[in-house]
């Protein structure tokens, strides 16, 4: 559900709210099946030394049924959905200038809920100074971007490593994501993409078709949303949560066709359950690892269960259960773990979270080259402010600046990050590994 | 086993689920038969994704119906996630509801006649039917008969002058033959067999420990699903003592006398009875096929079964008594002795009801004169019984008992045969108003 302010700000007081320079959310548009990948026609542009990238984007586009455009001469009154910048061939800070201010001269007529997604390389050992000044240079670029575009439009970019061409699977699947309605609370990020060996025909109507996945934490608000987005690409969901969630869990596996798992997921043998009610389904592909709690309070006051409690669940029962997993040599394993933006900048009275939240992060991208040898992939997604059960619990004025702070001055939506892991546990996202995805509508701190 | 037992294929139990069971007037205050039972087959549809799925049959009932519940099964099925053409029916045994549906479900399986199914049952004192008296229930239909409103009035007017017939009629657990209440038909049983206040005490403390440490174990997380805030039974007590049952004050038996006439010391009390309690339970069944096609887990076969009757009208036997006719009929037709049992399943209606039933088969006389045994049937080794409690703890909401007790004893064999390698057995035991006795023989798959 939209907050209340987000609908006050765009009912009958939006000329007012203007007027009064009050914070601006836009309604964003979500993804619903069978509507445009975009809002309208989609801009290319590339320096020079991008050019060949540039045509192969705009291949891949076209092949995608959008409506391409090379040159940014709009007709009067048109709109554009999406402006791609492709820099991937730029080897010097001063190539990219025409390209970046061509984009910039088509902002003005970038429809709500447009998208402006980078596509760039990553800086790497060895680069020359200027060449790696060309690639860092981006992520600032975008991250700025991002705040200073409005109505609901986003700005991201997607970062290509280890030598990953521009048309490759994984690339060409991230740029859709960033493109999509999918990723309406995801901004100013950065994504870095490598190769994979993803092929085939993708089905972009059911990316996960054919996939068992679990999804820890499911009774409820975020871990719902993500076994109902699962199950909606295509997945067989197997939902979990603690024994006394029991009743809210078979309403959600039900709900999805899927099965309930009542089980703590600190339990020793949490693993072995997990497998073996993916095994009725086809065995396990996909695990998401969303049960999460939090028990706050300020360092000074922590007692021992607080805070022990919190790393058990967030993050211990996380650990145990893949180590279980890599020794059971499961096959394509693809590990998506909820991380949190309090992780990354903080949190007041949340050390204990935080610990946990940034732990996830951490041993995510270590976890990425030992699931990588079975061709699995670990990634995390880090939420900023969510509307769900527990962040509705935060009192109202807390709550109320807590949803201003990010660019897109909203809180987002469950279904935000169950479409997030839902790409990066899909088989074309391959190329994504040991990466944190933040969808927080571009928190204001933090990297 | 027997040559008696014509060879059928095996009917096999998957897994069960229930709702917590809740005391009377607690939580399911609001809360129809339907509902409870609706909700334990859609935590078993999640626990084992069964939605859309077509089964065989749904079998099960409620001992107190209200009329509005004729087809009680068949609409939880239609409120299910199950395939609206999966079929159902309502059955009646008493406390033996929920295991002659077991025993009905599986011997159609056994013959071919479906692959799967559900047995189970509801009950609730919470939402019982209140009936009006036969008068005024009869001016009633005879006013709705009446072709004229002349006729209408004239039918309803002696209500007018009997304001009496107004006061609606309560559903009574005692026995229609002999009007005593069950507790006071099982004290003249607990009488017979001098069963002492102490080794009553005893089951009930061990009921409420054994339930407490299954529960705190994680044994019910695959077995139960919470249900309106209640995610555990709510009358086990894990902190009573042999202290706190002592205290309590007889219920029943309170004016026994000996055959010399003198007073005998009352022992039934509230803590080493069954409390009256709302729930609903549910069991999958299905053949070896069905389960091994789905690649779902065998706990356990669904063996035989075997149901027997006792006139305690006219004082021979007591109302609770028909266990222990049945069980030496069951094990005898499958070539087993008591020995053979690692798991005895004998449903608590009251602590002496258990200790009646091994004290008969202790008994040479009673078998030899009552069972036709050679001797006595044997002893029951403690250690093996009701191993994760049973009704003193649980409570009792009569036709989901079965259920209850039927998706425990598959588990447990199922961890037994797992730990030890070897086959594991249960016998189930369900005594019934009317003078009933329902058990079977679970074996682990």
């Amino acid at each position: 559900m939209t907050d209340s302010y987000t609908r006050f700000a765009n009912g009958g007081f939006k000329p007012l709210v203007k007027k009064l320079g009050l914070p601006q959310p836009a309604i964003l548009r979500r993804y619903k099946a069978g509507s445009p990948l975009t809002v309208g026609p989609v801009l290319v542009v590339s320096d020079d030394a991008s050019a060949a990238d540039g045509d192969a984007v705009a291949k891949v586009l076209a092949g995608w049924d959008l409506d391409v455009r090379r040159s940014a001469d709009l007709a009067e009154g048109e709109k554009l959905g999406a402006v791609v910048l492709v820099l991937s061939g730029a080897t010097h800070p001063e190539d990219v200038s025409a390209a970046v201010l061509t984009v910039g001269g088509t902002l003005r007529k970038l429809a709500g809920n447009g998208r402006v997604v980078a596509v760039s390389r990553a800086p790497e050992d060895g680069d020359a100074p200027a060449l790696a000044a060309t690639r860092a240079g981006v992520e600032g670029l975008v991250r700025s971007l991002g705040k200073e575009l409005r109505g609901g439009s986003t700005a991201n970019g997607v970062q290509l490593t280890d030598g990953a061409a521009v048309d490759s699977v994984s690339a060409v699947a991230t740029l859709r994501f960033f493109l999509s309605a999918k990723s309406a609370y995801v901004d100013g990020q950065i994504l870095p993409v490598g190769p994979s060996d993803a092929s085939g025909q993708i089905d972009w109507d059911q990316p996960l078709a054919g996939k068992v996945a679990v999804v820890t934490g499911a009774a409820r608000g975020i871990g719902a949303a993500i076994a109902r987005t699962m199950a909606r690409d295509g997945a067989k969901v197997v939902v979990v949560d603690v024994p006394p969630a029991g009743e809210a869990l078979s309403a959600v596996a039900n709900s999805v066709n899927g099965v309930a798992l009542q089980l703590d997921v600190t339990a020793d043998d949490a693993a072995d359950k997990i497998l073996a009610a993916a095994k009725p389904l086809g065995g396990l592909d996909i695990l998401v690892h969303n049960a999460g709690i939090t028990r706050d309070k300020l360092l000074a006051n922590m007692k021992a269960d607080r805070w022990d409690s919190v790393i058990a669940v967030n993050l211990a029962s996380q650990l145990r259960i893949n180590e279980r997993l890599l020794e059971a040599g499961v096959e394509g394993l693809r590990i998506v773990s909820l991380a949190s933006t309090s992780g990354i900048a903080g949190n007041k009275g949340q050390t204990n979270y935080g610990y946990s939240k940034a732990g996830v992060i951490g041993h995510t991208a270590a976890t990425a080259p030992l699931v990588a040898a079975a061709g699995g992939t670990a990634n995390a997604v880090a939420p900023g402010f969510i509307e769900t059960e527990m962040t509705a619990r935060i009192p109202f004025a807390t709550r109320s600046v807590a949803r201003m702070l990010p660019s897109l001055a909203q809180g987002g939506e469950p279904v935000d990050i169950a479409e997030a892991i839902c790409f990066l546990a899909s088989d074309p996202a391959a190329g994504v590994n040991g990466r944190t995805l933040r969808v927080c509508g571009q928190h204001l701190v933090g990297k | 086993m027997a040559s008696s037992i014509p060879t059928t294929r095996e009917a096999v139990i998957i897994g069960g689920n229930r709702i917590p069971f809740s005391r009377a007037g607690k939580k399911y205050v609001r809360t129809s038969n339907q509902d409870m039972f609706t909700a334990a087959l859609e935590g078993l549809v999640a626990r084992f994704g069964l939605q859309g799925e077509l089964l065989g049959e749904v079998v099960g009932g409620a001992v107190l119906k209200n009329s509005r519940n004729f087809n009680l099964i068949r609409e939880s099925v239609l409120g299910s996630s199950l395939a609206p053409a999966t079929p159902a029916y309502d059955l009646q045994q008493a406390c033996g509801t929920g295991l002659e549906a077991a025993i009905a479900v599986t011997n159609k399986i056994k013959l071919g006649q479906i692959e799967s199914a559900v047995a189970g049952g509801t009950d609730t004192i919470s939402d019982a039917p209140i009936a009006v008296g036969d008068n005024l229930r009869r001016a009633l239909l005879q006013a709705s008969h009446a072709r004229s409103t002349g006729d209408r009035i004239k039918a309803l007017l002696p209500v007018l002058g009997h304001p009496k017939w107004l006061a609606p009629e309560t559903p009574d657990t005692g026995e229609p033959r002999t009007g005593l209440s069950m507790g006071e038909h099982q004290a003249l049983t607990t009488a017979k067999w001098g069963i002492s206040r102490e080794a009553q005490d005893e089951i009930a403390l061990k009921s409420h420990q054994n339930l407490h440490r299954a529960w705190e174990e994680g044994f019910f997380d695959d077995l139960v699903t919470p249900f309106r805030g209640l995610s555990r039974d709510d009358n086990v007590r894990g902190d009573t003592s042999a202290e706190k049952l002592a205290k309590l004050k007889p219920v029943f038996g309170k004016s026994l006398t000996g055959d010399d006439g003198a007073p005998l010391p009352a022992t039934m009390t509230a803590g080493n009875s069954t409390p009256l309690t709302d729930g609903a339970s549910a069991v999958l069944f299905s053949s070896r096929d069905w389960a091994e096609e789905r690649d779902l887990p065998v706990l356990a076969k669904f063996v035989d079964a075997e149901t027997a009757g006792v006139d305690f009208v006219h004082g021979h036997e007591g109302l609770l008594m028909a266990p222990a006719a049945a069980v030496p009929r069951l094990l005898t037709r499958n070539g087993l002795t008591l020995e053979d049992i690692d798991f005895f399943e004998i449903h608590e209606a009251f602590a002496s009801t258990v200790l009646t039933t091994l004290a008969a088969w202790e008994d040479e006389d009673y078998c030899r004169d009552e069972l036709g045994l050679p001797g006595a049937f044997g002893k029951v080794d403690r250690s093996r019984l009701n191993v994760n409690g049973s009704s003193l703890a649980a409570g009792h909401p009569f036709a989901a008992t079965g259920g209850r007790i039927v998706a425990t004893a598959a588990k447990l064999v199922h961890a037994k045969a797992a730990e030890t390698g070897s086959p594991a057995r249960a016998l189930i035991s369900v005594c019934a108003a009317g003078g009933l006795g329902v058990t079977a023989l679970v074996e682990s798959a």
